[in-house]
């Protein structure tokens, strides 16, 4: 990896480096990482390890090689559920993450009545627990009963949010309610810390709120935009919580064991006997995620590394 | 430790630093209740049934040196999983689990269940209804206990029914019932729902004498014929014509709070499922307390034939511990053959699955069923419901086996058979399509397959 | 410790206070400007930039957006005042039959021998213990981070971030292989140590000690003599509480909300968290003989959110602030 790092950072890393290893570092590091180690690393290490096996009911556990990676590269049933989440990455992330700087814009214009009351308000879906968000959703999508039901039976038509066709959408509407919020906040904190003197300086010149928006906020918010963008791929790359509980609410098992990675390599390892495999498909699948997390972002966070 | 009291009075809020040091100290605290020195023994038992915990101080007053904890580890399959979870890690695996029928092959297959035979269970073979007894003898041992059973029946609203002018009691053929269903469709509700459902699936081609699944002897071959099966195809085809003409309900999963409310106000009118239902009914269907009855299954041919849906065994996870094997085989033979263990969860709704209780005046005669606050329900208007159940048991085909992997089976149906439910494919393709994925399944598990 | 460097840090708390309290002043100061000039512009038409004119137009907008985050609140609210028969046979938007909104409080904490209380109890033990432990490892790792240049420094973010990239779900396996094998499943320990570990919010307090934390202040501690940790304790931890605040706020709803590692990992419900526990009632109903209390279900949603709905309105100042300061920016 060659840094592109900036001289002025350069030189204040310079004052602290004493031009020779400095391991004071570590003294605060180290907590950190001997947890994480235990927690992330040797699991990671391990999978890598049980991939290259096969447990077999007949036969016990035998060494394969590779023959886990090659059996997953034919696997129609994984590539159908990395392609279920890429489509959902492609069109949910955007959308909330446009919602969710739309709202800081808002919030910050200073424009609205009860800013306080916005800022709260839109925020507070994160704090419920997915369990209990999909439980209520699961009941406003209810065909019958729920509020699509009444829906219908209102103005005569016929919307299913359970139908195959508009499932996952419905999966997306429930991730969007609760991480917008989330990532507004974090759009919203970056907005304010742009000193107020510069707005004034640009509505001297002129200005207008859209020049403002245009020129100073939005470029404001593209730093925090990697994070955002980096945690929210992951997140969908990683979707499980709202599709497994679905699961049972949902007419037809449109849910498959195999809606996503996650669920798939999930019901592998837990009721297939089959966690090499599926211990194979976790390292494909990280491979996959950073490959894309890095493409899209990681580049700018990567100036992080002064 | 740098970590000085100071310091840590400075990040006041932040105490839970001193736990975290303590955490690398503390260990050897983790025991799954074995013999201690006192001779006293602690069982704990998985199971989701909420009449096991019934027994518990039954037991206990007459067994004071065991102690039972019963643990909720999740539902069916969610138990499973963590249970194979435990097993393969080599600890926190309980002492024993319930276990549902169709599952007891495979954990039998892995090894994980404990033969009872030679504890005194092989000679309880006439106690049980044949179909329960050759769920859990297996192998040529016996691997647990029957629990109870769910003998397949049909369970109708009367209102429904009586207004769409149809007497279940007549209908006996598939061909009326399907007669039936246009008739009640006609009313608005539909007869029944299904949206996909594995165990059903399972206990419809049971009850029409299919033989899909079968295993060698020596546990290495296994035959998997849901497409070849002409039993099998009876009943997809009659399915499949209530499906295409909107017969059944396939909009409203089974279990879910729509499918209650389908039940509690008539719109899902009847119900063919296992004979634990009762107690669901009442709870999850309050309205409709007094309008329901039960009457027998209808069949390809208009004879009577059964089969079961749900019912669950009661295991003791294998051990070479032999005091914590014979304590757990008390609470086992308490459970499950004592009169007073199985009458304390009768009373609850458990359905027997012995010939003593199903025998029984006491059983055959009640009319009620008492709701969780102690009130009793006449909820089938005064039917005598058990008398019906009783003999839907009877009439249970014998001879029907489940895959060594019947789990994972299940847990692929709705993958591949689903999508005939909600969408265009048709109902033999699905199960075309599911016979595949289990056949490439059963290879990789190293079987040699017989199609 | 020598007396010099207690009276130099002394000093420089002290300046660190007068600080705090001349910008409190001078907030309140601004605050009552900008009262002011909003009226004074309101008056006089003119807008600016700093203190526009509230636009109707666009508090709709955002009001419509804010019907949707909170309408789930509403349903909560609602049919937490409904009994179970209630609840099946009624529209969901719409009122009971009966107001049972106590008793399904009390019936909550009295089901089962109130395993409820417990559940809490252990939720609770798992939030100060796992979140605030993972506040704690987050501080002083994204300080390290931030204020020095040990060998190792690039190797640790890109370990992190690869590290998170892995499905979470599929580590499940051998996390719990190797928790088992250490015999920590079932018990509390299995919930806690995975719970210390907070990428995001070691991410948010290195970004906030590169910013709020100056190096000349660590330097001149250092030059009186004073140790690392003498000076990380009296001299930056003071200077990083706002962004304490805001990490600890992440990582609180992130143990409050852990769903998927308390499932793989705890089968003993003398141990499960809210999050299990609901579940599990949620799903009892859908077996032979179980009783379905949805009605239970809803209420003790409500009442394992509103600890937190609490938390996030008092804490709002602080956090808000933390963030702010601490902002992701480039």
């Amino acid at each position: 990896m060659s840094t592109p790092t900036t001289t002025a950072t350069a030189q204040s890393a310079a004052q602290v480096n004493r031009h020779k290893a400095d391991w004071r570092g570590w003294k605060f590091m180290w907590p950190f990482a001997a947890v994480f180690a235990f927690v992330f690393i040797i699991p990671i290490a391990y999978a890598i390890y049980i991939s290259f096996f096969q447990q077999r009911l007949i036969g016990g556990n035998v060494f394969v090689g590779v023959d886990n990676y090659t059996r997953l590269f034919q696997d129609q049933q994984f590539w159908t559920a990395v392609g279920r989440v890429a489509l959902f990455t492609v069109v949910q992330v955007p959308i909330m993450l446009f919602l969710a700087a739309a709202l800081a814009l808002a919030i910050d214009s200073m424009k609205l009545h009860g800013t306080k009351f916005f800022r709260i308000a839109t925020f507070l879906p994160y704090a419920v627990p997915a369990v209990v968000s999909t439980l209520i959703w699961g009941f406003a999508y209810g065909a019958k009963y729920g509020l699509v039901g009444s829906f219908n039976s209102f103005f005569g038509t016929n919307f299913d949010a359970f139908a195959p066709s508009v499932l996952l959408a419905s999966i997306g509407n429930i991730v969007t309610w609760e991480f917008t919020g989330y990532n507004m906040l974090i759009f919203y904190s970056s907005l304010s810390t742009i000193p107020h003197s510069l707005y004034e300086a640009a509505s001297i010149d002129g200005a207008s709120e859209w020049d403002i928006v245009k020129s100073i906020k939005l470029p404001e918010l593209r730093g925090s935009l990697a994070i955002t963008v980096i945690f929210s791929i992951i997140g969908s790359f990683q979707l499980f919580n709202e599709p497994s509980i679905l699961q049972n609410m949902v007419p037809g098992n449109a849910i498959t064991t195999n809606y996503t990675p996650n669920m798939y390599a999930y019901n592998l390892s837990f009721s297939g006997n089959q966690s090499n495999y599926a211990a194979a498909m976790a390292i494909v699948m990280a491979v996959i995620t950073m490959v894309i997390a890095y493409a899209v972002q990681l580049r700018s966070m990567k100036d992080q590394m002064k | 430790m740098k970590f000085g009291k100071k310091a840590i009075a400075a990040v006041g809020s932040l105490a839970m630093l001193g736990s975290i040091a303590a955490c690398g100290s503390n260990s050897g605290n983790a025991n799954s209740g074995s013999a201690s020195s006192d001779g006293k023994v602690t069982l704990t038992v998985w199971a989701w049934d909420s009449t096991i915990p019934r027994t518990v101080k039954g037991f206990e007053a007459a067994n004071p040196n065991i102690k039972v904890k019963i643990v909720n580890a999740g539902t069916s399959k969610d138990e499973y999983t963590a249970l194979s979870n435990a097993m393969q890690a080599g600890s926190g695996a309980p002492d024993m689990a319930q276990i549902e029928y169709y599952a007891l092959p495979e954990y039998v297959t892995r090894g994980y269940m404990q033969n009872v035979a030679d504890n005194g269970a092989k000679d309880f073979g006439d106690f049980y209804t044949p179909g329960t007894w050759a769920s859990v003898s297996l192998n040529g041992g016996v691997y647990g206990l029957p629990m109870d059973s769910g003998p397949m029946a049909w369970f109708y609203n009367k209102e429904v029914f009586d207004k769409a002018g149809v007497d279940p009691t007549q209908v006996k053929s598939w061909d009326e019932f399907y007669e039936a269903a246009k008739k009640i469709r006609a009313t608005g509700s539909y007869i029944t729902s299904d949206s996909g459902d594995a165990g059903f699936f399972d206990s419809m081609t049971w009850q029409n004498g299919a033989k899909p699944f079968d295993t060698s002897s020596d546990g290495k071959t296994v035959t998997i014929n849901l497409t070849g099966d002409d039993k099998v195809k009876g009943f997809v085809d009659w399915w499949q014509k209530l499906i295409s003409e909107d017969l059944i309900d396939t909009k409203t999963a089974g279990w879910t709070d729509d499918w209650n409310k389908g039940l509690d106000n008539g719109s899902i009118a009847s119900l063919l499922i296992g004979a634990w239902m009762p107690y669901n009914l009442l709870s999850g269907a309050p309205n409709g307390d007094g309008k329901w009855r039960v009457t027998q299954m209808p069949t390809s041919d208009g004879q009577p034939a059964g089969s079961e849906s749900g019912g669950s065994s009661l295991g003791i996870i294998k051990s070479d511990d032999k005091a914590k094997v014979d304590a757990a085989y008390k609470y086992l033979e308490y459970v499950t053959h004592n009169k007073e263990g199985i009458a304390t969860r009768v009373e609850a709704g458990a359905f027997p699955a012995d010939n003593n209780t199903l025998n029984s005046p006491d059983f055959l005669n009640v009319t009620s069923i008492t709701d969780a606050d102690g009130k009793a329900h006449e909820y089938f208007g005064g039917q005598k419901f058990n008398e019906e159940l009783a003999t839907a048991a009877k009439n249970v085909r014998a001879g029907y086996k489940f895959l060594p992997f019947e789990v994972y089976a299940r847990g692929k149906f709705g993958d591949f058979v689903g999508k005939s439910f909600t969408d265009k494919q048709k109902l033999s393709d699905g199960v075309k399509a599911w016979q595949d994925d289990i056949v490439s399944y059963a290879k990789q598990q190293g079987y040699s397959v017989k199609e | 410790m020598t007396e010099k460097t207690m009276s130099a840090s002394m000093t420089a708390a002290e300046k660190e206070r007068a600080a705090k309290k001349a910008e409190k002043l001078r907030q309140k100061r601004v605050a009552a400007d900008e009262k002011a000039e909003r009226k004074r512009s309101a008056k006089a038409g003119f807008a600016n930039v700093n203190n526009p004119r509230r636009s109707l137009t666009l508090t709709i907008l955002s009001a419509i957006f804010a019907v949707y985050c909170l309408f789930p609140f509403a349903y909560l609210l609602i049919n937490s005042t409904k009994t179970q028969a209630d609840f099946s046979s009624t529209f969901g938007l719409g009122p009971g039959h009966s107001f049972a909104f106590f008793d399904n409080v009390a019936k909550v904490f009295t089901y089962n021998d109130g395993i409820f209380t417990r559940w809490l109890l252990n939720t609770l033990l798992y939030v100060v213990v796992g979140a605030g432990g993972a506040t704690l490892l987050a501080i002083m790792g994204g300080y390290a981070l931030a204020k020095f240049r040990f060998p190792g420094r690039k190797a640790v973010f890109a370990i992190i971030i690869g590290s998170i990239s892995v499905p979470g779900i599929a580590l499940a396996v051998p996390q719990f292989l190797l928790f088992a094998k250490l015999g920590l499943t079932n018990t509390p320990w299995a919930m806690l140590i995975p719970s210390l570990i907070s990428p995001f919010g070691l991410y948010l307090m290195w970004i906030f000690s590169e910013q709020s934390v100056p190096t000349e202040l660590l330097e001149a501690a250092r030059v009186d003599g004073a140790s690392e940790w003498h000076t990380f304790w009296k001299i930056s931890l003071p200077l990083l509480s706002p962004g304490i605040v805001t990490t600890a706020l992440f990582t609180i709803v992130a143990t409050w909300n852990n769903y998927f590692l308390p499932m793989i990992m705890i089968k003993d419900s003398d141990w499960y968290p809210l999050t299990i526990g609901l579940n599990q009632w949620k799903s009892q109903a859908a077996t032979a003989g179980g009783i379905p209390i949805q009605n239970l279900v809803i209420t003790g949603s409500l009442i394992t959110i509103i600890p937190l709905v609490i938390a996030f309105l008092c804490l709002q100042r602080y956090w808000q602030s933390g963030l702010a300061a601490g902002a992701v920016k480039e």
